[in-house]
């Protein structure tokens, strides 16, 4: 039976085939899923913020998607996978609560996705699927088997991506 | 920088006191729209790391339906009250004084309805604190979301997340004879608000 490894909020996993990488019920956060189909290793990430530079304090890397995603390549990259190779899949991001006046932070989701594309797209990798947005949390997971990404939600289904 | 999560005993103590008196004011108000007993608990005032905030309620993939508001005033922060689906359903039921089963999914109405008790008990629990430390606190209009609890509870974390690694969240349970309520009830202080509460309280 395959590893299902569970990766929890602010944090990152990586591993290789027939590992499964699994995160619960992202709202605005962000799931992004590393894979190099030839090597089949990968990395699962949970970040919740977009930008390390506007928080104030913070020890853990991870939960920010400009410092996250560079620890997460380097390590997949330890464990055997090539940075050229690699491809990127990112879900979440939605706003769970619409108020007429959101703040920024309620925004956050959108501005999540943006940032994980912009620092997946500066270091080079391709980001070949992505469902952000809405209104509704999800949980994901990839398959290092195969490479595919797994989005559930409550009410909307499962699909691939 | 001194740390605001630097509690002395006394402090903790003090900020369970209020929210002690916070819930029993919303329990009060609570079993008079329901018209049933209304049990809580003390409250738990715990600081822990931020992505421990979803096992308060189950764990990130359990269902719950939660109203969301925003505290304004000079010590923001956030309100969540916290249920699991079926209790939600049931507290539906019993605000359209319908038998328990009746409620299927939210509808408009019943969607409406949880908000309002969700602003009630905010109301009567933010007045408690607001009378201890003379600081006004003030519910936003309310907001509701049936998901995931991971999910829904990364807005509070948010507000944290971008300041430090830790939360002070102060948690009620509501208990109704029947079972048909079964809430959890947060208020999780902005970074910064918890000094401001504690040096109002005034105990050192």
């Amino acid at each position: 039976m395959a590893d299902l490894i569970k990766v929890g909020m602010a944090d990152y996993k990586v591993g290789r085939s027939p590992s499964k990488l699994i995160s619960y019920g992202l709202g605005s956060c962000i799931g992004v899923s590393l894979y190099d189909p030839q090597k089949k290793v990968g990395g699962l990430l949970h970040i919740m913020l977009p930008d390390s530079t506007q928080a104030r304090a913070s020890d853990n890397p991870a939960k920010f998607a400009d410092t996250g995603i560079p620890l997460m390549i380097n390590d997949v990259v330890a464990l055997g996978a090539s940075k050229s190779r690699l491809v990127a899949k990112i879900a979440g991001g939605a706003q769970m609560f619409a108020f007429s006046n959101a703040t920024d932070i309620m925004k956050v989701g959108n501005r999540n996705a943006e940032s994980c594309k912009q620092i997946l797209r500066r270091n080079g990798i391709r980001v070949i699927a992505e469902d952000t947005g809405g209104t509704y949390g999800r949980t994901v997971s990839i398959d290092l088997a195969t490479g595919s990404y797994k989005v559930k939600t409550i009410d909307r289904g499962e699909k691939d991506i | 920088m001194i740390d605001e999560f630097d509690l002395t005993p006394a402090q903790l103590d003090a900020m369970r006191e209020i929210g002690n008196i916070g819930a029993g004011n919303s329990a009060t108000a609570l079993s008079q729209i329901v018209n049933k007993k209304i049990d809580m608990n003390v409250p738990r005032v715990s600081i822990i790391p931020i992505e421990d905030v979803p096992d308060l309620v189950g764990g990130p993939d359990s269902i719950i339906v939660a109203v969301f508001l925003r505290v304004y005033g000079k010590a923001p922060g956030s309100i969540l009250f916290l249920m699991p689906k079926e209790n939600a359903f049931y507290l539906a039921d019993d605000l359209m004084g319908k038998p328990h089963g009746t409620t299927q999914e939210l509808d408009e109405m019943s969607v409406s309805a949880i908000k309002e008790v969700g602003n009630i008990l905010s109301g009567s629990y933010l007045n408690a604190f607001s009378h201890f430390t003379n600081i006004s606190m003030l519910p936003s209009i309310p907001s509701l979301a049936m998901d995931m609890a991971g999910a829904i509870l990364n807005i509070v974390v948010l507000q944290l997340g971008q300041m430090g690694d830790r939360a002070m969240v102060i948690e009620t349970k509501f208990l109704a004879e029947d079972d048909s309520i079964n809430g959890h009830f947060f208020l999780v202080p902005d970074p910064g608000s918890l000094g401001t509460l504690v040096k109002a309280v005034g105990v050192e």
